[in-house]
């Protein structure tokens, strides 16, 4: 038993080292480009940039914004989960294909075909002029953000809490009925802590890029909102400086890295399903 | 009650398709308008015709899909053993490994481009479809993780070792008890690692070679000049080929059953 | 199993999909090697490259990029990955500092005569004695604006309209911080390359008033959101008005009287490139007149070409918004590079001017 047990920890082996080759040594450069300014001194500047007003502000909107999506996600998707399951189970592949399909198609050209659809002189708008409803725009707003972030990430919050609600054993859900359990008991207590390992997966991969996010941003948000995720990304792709955009994604790392941490607090198995 | 709830069901999926199809749809119908904006103006198959005379599209919609099934198939295998790796795991090694797993998807996705670049420049890794592929597979391997972890933490330790006490190999007790359980989590992983490699530009144009594009880093670079619809042409028609194929996969079995 | 069954039939689909869309294997031989190109996207006319390939037996690899910026960290990692580049003027300045460039064996392009003199002029601006640049395109930074949404009895021919609160929320700014500054620097009188402390801060304070009556920034957005109707009023290149005017004939396009930014998008040949003879050709190629021509057709920008301005339509040669004339181009600046101390100031108040 403990040797297949040994066995097993060498499987993590591959994964270790090439962890280390592309992800911990890019990690130290931008910690090396973080705590440097351009001549290459030592600084602290880039890191606690992220008091300035501007940047305090990105940021609050930001974690709003993608706690806010992160909430609408997990609300819409499992209920829809839950329909999914009950939907039967010879069809499993195929809804998976259903949420995952959009996605085949490029990013840039569904965030625009919603901006199409949004815009002023969009294609809604125009819709909404024939039948004579009322007409608003709601690029620009953070409205259109969050369902911008919604639409893009909810098969990440779909997916996994399918995955765990269809192993749910139908045999205790009926044992808890059959003891007496209303359906609210029933859910209460029975699928939802089952369904545990689920949702924190979707969290984690819903909240994680809705806060970083840029491009939806940008579009969705007319680019008069500047969320945190814009500000890094300029910093390296149009203001050039990489030391200043490295130290606020830092930053914005042990931020997750802390929200990450909570988050497995609430985990009761404890088993670390992120941490 | 059971009615107003298959209702409610009802409803709530159409809403649901609705909202995730809607912008889909206006890329198909704009894929056959006259113009090249926005505005309709006209039906017109140019675009379609444009497409096929393409060489550049042509060359990037081979490479987008040879790159991202390679890095999905291979990100999948590593991440799946991984998992299994991990789940044997206690405590804190446990805990690094998981931290480790997350800083691919906390950085941006410019920052990752950029550092596996300058990465690759420091080792002399010649730039290619092999930097793209190692590129694709590291930020894969974190979605394999998150889909696979959860499943493998529902399965129950008893049935394999029940297994192996009646004389299975720890692999056969594996392959036999554990794995099917592991499919669809594996399934999803695969699929969502598949899904971020096709879409991903900015880490494949940074770790690409000279004169290797995807549909991606074809669809970005058109940007500045507007994108021309022969790209809402081709996402149309790819959609539309995965569909048929997705119905008649699914349509068979069940026919069958019928003729039973 | 059915999952497995998925997947199997994924794989092949896939599989036949890529396989299908493989090219046929190439044949030919390049007798003359190859040559590497780094381009805008959608910024040339690919027949051209395929012509050129034929008539000169080389190879062309052609790759392209989305922003200046996007480019310039590839080339600096590795200036022998391409041959010929096209980046815009500031971009090329920086490029010709930081020694990433060489300079060009004008005896090898005898097509140079073709390229008028007045264009060559205002390159020197970043290129002196233009020892690096082949000018390939040009343009403005001007004023979209919509003819049945705008008041009648305006004319629209300075910045201020961007101040005018008659078109509040009706207005799209470019969302890049050269052009914004430039807008407010020039409206203030100021040179576009100001490092002036005290020009900046007003320029800043001014943007910021404007920034009240933005409906959105946008960059490359500008061209749909017009098209669309969204606003009355757009900041945009040049390039851009002609594609606008053809999918929405209500809009047309001013360069206001304080001046504006004049760009160019030049070829250079890289510091380290492994092919020098073969880029020469490919230069000397973009400058004949008929390649010019077709370009010019293809992605409307103005060329700088003379030769291929003869044989374009009188009625577009004269429209100013896309062949200004030289008392317009003397009245622009053309952006230099400043240097990363003066980028970080311009980031840092841009930031606070939204």
């Amino acid at each position: 038993m403990n040797k297949s047990a040994f066995h097993k920890k060498l499987l993590a082996g591959p994964y270790l080292v090439w962890m280390i080759g592309f992800t911990v040594i890019p990690l130290l450069l931008i910690a090396w480009y973080g705590f440097t300014a351009r001549d290459g001194s030592f600084t602290l500047e880039n890191v606690t940039a992220i008091r300035t007003p501007e940047h305090l502000k990105a940021l609050g909107l930001s974690l709003a914004l993608s706690l806010t999506c992160t909430g609408v996600c997990l609300l819409l998707a499992y209920p829809l989960a839950m329909i999914l399951k009950g939907s039967g189970l010879g069809k499993k592949g195929f809804i998976v294909f259903i949420f995952i399909l959009p996605m085949w198609m490029n990013f840039l050209l569904r965030t625009y075909a919603w901006l199409n659809l949004l815009d002023d002189g969009g294609i809604l708008f125009q819709i909404c002029k024939r039948l004579g409803l009322p007409t608003v725009s709601l690029v620009g707003t953070n409205t259109a953000i969050v369902l911008g972030m919604v639409y893009n990430y909810l098969p990440f919050m779909v997916l996994p809490l399918y995955n765990v609600l269809v192993k749910i054993d139908e045999n205790v859900i009926n044992a808890a009925r059959d003891l007496g359990a209303n359906s609210f008991q029933v859910f209460y207590k029975v699928i939802l802590p089952l369904s545990f390992p689920g949702i924190v997966s979707g969290i984690t991969m819903v909240f994680v890029p809705s806060l970083t996010t840029f491009a939806i941003s940008d579009l969705l948000g007319a680019r008069k909102i500047l969320l945190i995720g814009n500000i890094i990304e300029q910093e390296f792709s149009t203001a050039n400086n990489w030391h200043l955009g490295s130290g606020l994604s830092l930053v914005l790392m042990v931020f997750i890295l802390i929200s990450m941490a909570a988050l497995s607090h609430y985990d009761k198995n404890g088993e670390g399903t992120s941490f | 009650m059971k009615k107003l709830k298959s209702l409610f069901s009802g409803l709530y999926l159409t809403l649901t398709f609705i909202f995730l199809y809607l912008p889909i749809l206006t890329l198909i119908v704009f894929s056959f308008n006259d113009g090249k904006g926005s505005r309709w103006k006209g039906f017109s198959l140019r675009w379609y015709e444009d497409l096929f005379e393409s060489r550049v599209i042509m060359d990037a919609l081979s490479n987008t899909l040879i790159i991202a099934l390679a890095a999905a198939l291979i990100a999948t295998v590593i991440g799946t053993l991984t998992c299994i790796g991990i789940n044997s795991l206690k405590g804190a090694p446990k805990a690094v490994y998981m931290a480790l797993n997350n800083i691919p998807l906390l950085n941006s996705d410019l920052v990752t481009g950029l550092s596996l670049m300058l990465v690759f420049i420091t080792i002399g890794w010649k730039f290619g479809y092999s930097t793209i592929l190692a590129a694709h597979i590291t930020f894969n391997i974190p979605y394999v993780i998150l889909s696979v972890m959860p499943k493998l933490r529902q399965t129950g330790k008893a049935p394999y070792e029940a297994a192996i006490d009646l004389g299975a190999t720890p692999v056969k007790a594996f392959m036999k008890i554990v794995f099917p359980e592991l499919v669809p989590g594996i399934l999803s992983g695969f699929l969502l690692a598949f899904t971020m490699s096709l879409d991903d530009f900015i880490i494949t144009y940074f770790t690409r070679g000279a004169g290797i594009n995807t549909l991606s880093t074809l669809i970005y670079s058109e940007v500045r000049k507007g994108i021309k619809p022969t790209m809402n042409a081709l996402s149309t028609l790819m959609f539309i080929s995965v569909l048929v194929l997705l119905v008649i996969v699914n349509l068979r079995p069940s026919g069958k059953k019928e003729k039973n | 199993m059915r999952n497995k069954k998925e997947l199997a039939a994924l794989t092949i689909s896939i599989a036949a999909l890529a396989a299908a869309s493989m090219p046929a294997l190439a044949d030919e031989k390049y007798p003359n090697g190859q040559v590497k190109v780094f381009n805008w996207g959608e910024y040339i006319d690919e027949d051209l490259i395929e012509q050129f390939e034929e008539e000169y037996g080389i190879e062309v690899i052609y790759d392209t990029f989305d922003t200046n910026e996007a480019m310039y960290p590839k080339v600096e990692a590795d200036p022998s990955m391409y041959d010929v580049v096209c980046p815009s003027d500031y971009m090329i300045e920086k490029m010709i500092q930081n020694e990433l460039v060489q300079e060009i064996d004008w005896d090898q392009i005898p097509n140079r005569e073709y390229i008028g003199d007045i264009y060559l002029e205002s390159c020197e601006q970043f290129d002196p004695e233009n020892k690096y640049c082949v000018p390939y395109t040009f343009g403005t930074v001007g004023i979209l604006y919509n003819t049945t949404m705008v008041e009648e009895d305006t004319e629209i021919d300075s910045w201020n309209v961007l101040w005018d609160e008659t078109y509040e929320n009706d207005i799209i700014m470019q969302d890049s911080v050269r052009d914004a500054f430039m807008i407010s620097l020039k409206r203030l009188g100021y040179s576009c390359n100001s490092v002036d402390e005290k020009e900046l801060e007003e320029a800043m304070q001014e943007l910021k008033i404007q920034s009240k009556l933005n409906k959105a920034y946008a960059i490359d957005e500008v061209r749909d959101k017009m098209i669309n109707e969204a606003a009355a009023i757009g900041v945009i290149y040049s390039g851009e008005y002609m594609y606008c005017k053809e999918e929405n004939e209500d809009l047309s396009y001013a360069i206001p009287k304080e001046g504006t930014n004049i760009w160019y998008d030049g070829w250079v040949i890289t510091s380290k490139s492994e092919n020098v003879e073969n880029a020469h050709k490919w230069l000397n190629f973009l400058c004949e007149p008929e390649s010019a021509l077709a370009n010019f057709e293809y992605i409307y920008y103005a060329t700088p070409n003379i030769g291929a301005q003869e044989m374009i339509d009188e009625e577009l040669l004269e429209d100013p918004g896309v062949f200004p004339d030289e008392e317009v181009i003397r009245n622009c600046e053309v952006y230099s590079y400043l240097g990363e101390e003066a980028e970080d100031q311009y980031y840092e108040l841009w930031k606070q001017v939204k």
